[in-house]
């Protein structure tokens, strides 16, 4: 067996894991789970592309920086991206969730956030249409790195903005004062209020974190594989798995979830074929959980 | 006699509409006194410190905070106020460091006032310092009551609000308690209490008041309320025997 499954499986692991840390979050500090979260990954990819064609038709073609595949525009798109999505989770918390959260049922949250994931998938149908499109078309060559491993210059640089993401969003709840308030609020939010916590402040970066990640992974998906209206919906149990397997609430959880999901699936394409990959990673999941409930870095409630 | 630093008038409160568990309350609390409100099994005690701290719905009279009328307040804003308030129970955040506990009450302090403050925080309750990174969860009862005292403390409030805090812990532990409740307000800290454990909390206690059925029934000096027969008769009026037989609710 090769081992480029590592390298496939690291990558599918950081688009599941960047998801996931949006969707363990508003888990634990929500309280619902949020099947939309999967479409926000989509319209941030949309987004970032409209951006890019938009300062594409602004400025004329720009060079790639070498050796990526991509240029400064998509950067910049990215960023706008980020916000863009960032927003569109504020719009629709704002219109829609906190509307039901304030009567108390999570199951009526959870299917209306299962409504605006069609809805929202939908209108990106009707905009876009659904053929797949992409950020760029030129072909990478990846590099031999050994032990019969390839990987393209593209593939390196998302690894290594996932980990600066991940280790910024951890260093975030653990090191401030506003990652500490998010960790009050999902542990006890009558106690929050009391120590002065704002609710209401502290949900809305949730959902600007959850956001801004989930359009991350949405572009990774977008450069490393293609664009289409249910790249996000297709993730979505992946990206509950992997916030499961690592235990809910936690950041490292999530990813590391992620990472092993993709591996595994990454691994199952090899060994037992390509129709297997999603039950290779939830016979995994559900092993997990039978000898630990809580998920991997979980915490049981006291 | 000195300032009123909290002044409720006939409050009224509860969770829903025309359903009041506070039923026109008053009390008084003046600068550097302990305030005891005592008073039998559902006679509304924690809902009306809960209704000051802004957790239960105020459906009439007003709450006065050193002057400011603070009846609308909302609870995330009291600490803001000056009014910090110790639940009975799930008082702190388990997962979370003694540490990180402290923190992230500290948020509206000067950042550059932080650090002195958490020392001035251990060095009143030594027992936190060598469990700072311990998970709060895992504390005794007694250093769990500490820390949410301490976390309370931390933020300089003009009064400190506590929901039973005795409650549920060992013997040994009460006294710990009481004992540290009496040396908080030695520093010149103003304290409001509600206690089912009447004769400890008396005996710190400066004044107390009976609340029965929602409404404050009887004032007087703590140290004489322990012996007062209209006391006695509130507390066992409310009990007749043949309630305790399942008839009322």
């Amino acid at each position: 067996m090769s081992l480029q499954f590592v390298v496939d499986g690291l990558l599918t692991g950081s688009m599941i894991g960047l998801g996931a840390i949006g969707v363990t979050l508003t888990y634990s500090i929500l309280r619902f789970s949020n099947f939309a979260h999967g479409d926000f990954m989509a319209w941030g990819t949309y987004a970032t592309l409209a951006v890019v064609s938009a300062i594409g038709a602004t400025f004329g073609k720009v060079a790639p920086i070498a050796p990526l595949s991509f240029g400064w525009p998509l950067l910049v798109a990215l960023v706008v991206g980020m916000a863009f999505t960032a927003l569109l989770a504020l719009l629709l918390d704002r219109v829609l969730f906190s509307r039901l959260r304030s009567q108390g049922q999570a199951i009526i949250v959870v299917m209306a956030s299962f409504g605006a994931s069609m809805a929202l998938r939908s209108l990106l149908e009707f905009t876009f249409s659904s053929r797949p499109t992409y950020f760029s078309r030129a072909i990478q060559i990846a590099m031999p790195v050994g032990f019969g491993i390839r990987i393209t210059p593209d593939q390196i640089a998302l690894l290594l903005l996932t980990a600066v993401l991940v280790l910024g969003v951890h260093l975030l709840m653990t090191r401030t004062q506003t990652g500490r308030a998010m960790q009050a609020l999902s542990q006890n939010a009558a106690l929050a209020r009391i120590v002065g916590i704002d609710v209401a402040s502290v949900v809305r970066v949730t959902w600007i974190i959850g956001g801004a990640l989930a359009c991350v992974a949405g572009v990774m998906i977008g450069i490393l594989v293609q664009i289409r209206p249910f790249m996000g919906f297709d993730m979505l149990l992946p990206m509950f798995a992997a916030a499961i397997l690592g235990g809910i609430g936690s950041i490292p959880g999530a990813v590391l979830g992620g990472l092993i999901i993709g591996l595994a699936e990454a691994g199952a394409v090899q060994l037992i074929g390509a129709e297997w990959r999603a039950a290779v990673s939830f016979i995994i999941l559900m092993a997990v959980l039978f000898v630990r409930p809580i998920g991997l870095f979980g915490v049981r409630e006291r | 006699m000195s300032e009123a630093v909290l002044d409720v008038r006939d409050l009224e409160a509860g969770y829903e509409p025309g359903v009041p568990i506070v039923r026109g309350a008053s009390i008084t609390v003046r600068k550097g006194e302990i305030v005891v409100v005592l008073g039998p099994n559902g006679a509304g005690k924690s809902s009306f410190i809960k209704a000051i701290s802004g957790l239960v719905p105020i459906t009439g009279g007003t709450v006065f905070l050193d002057g400011k009328d603070i009846t609308a307040a909302p609870a995330h804003t009291m600490v803001r106020l000056g009014l910090a308030f110790v639940p009975q129970t799930e008082n702190i955040f388990p997962l979370m460091s003694v540490e990180d506990n402290l923190r992230v009450a500290c948020g509206i302090l000067e950042r550059r006032e932080i650090p002195a403050r958490m020392d001035e925080m251990y060095a009143a309750f030594p027992d936190l310092v060598r469990q700072r990174r311990t998970a709060a969860g895992n504390l005794s009862g007694g250093q769990r009551q500490m820390l949410a005292v301490a976390r309370a403390l931390i933020v300089h409030p003009k009064v400190l609000v506590l929901d039973e805090p005795s409650a549920g812990l060992s013997p040994k532990f009460v006294s710990m308690v009481f004992e540290m409740l009496a040396g908080i307000r030695k520093s010149g800290v103003t304290i409001l209490l509600v206690e089912q454990n009447a004769k400890a909390a008396l005996a710190i206690g400066d004044r107390a008041y009976v609340l029965v059925e929602g409404k404050d029934r009887h004032e007087g000096v703590a140290s004489e309320l322990w012996n007062d027969p209209v006391v006695a008769e509130l507390y066992l009026g409310q009990r007749p025997s043949r309630a305790s037989k399942g008839g009322a609710a």
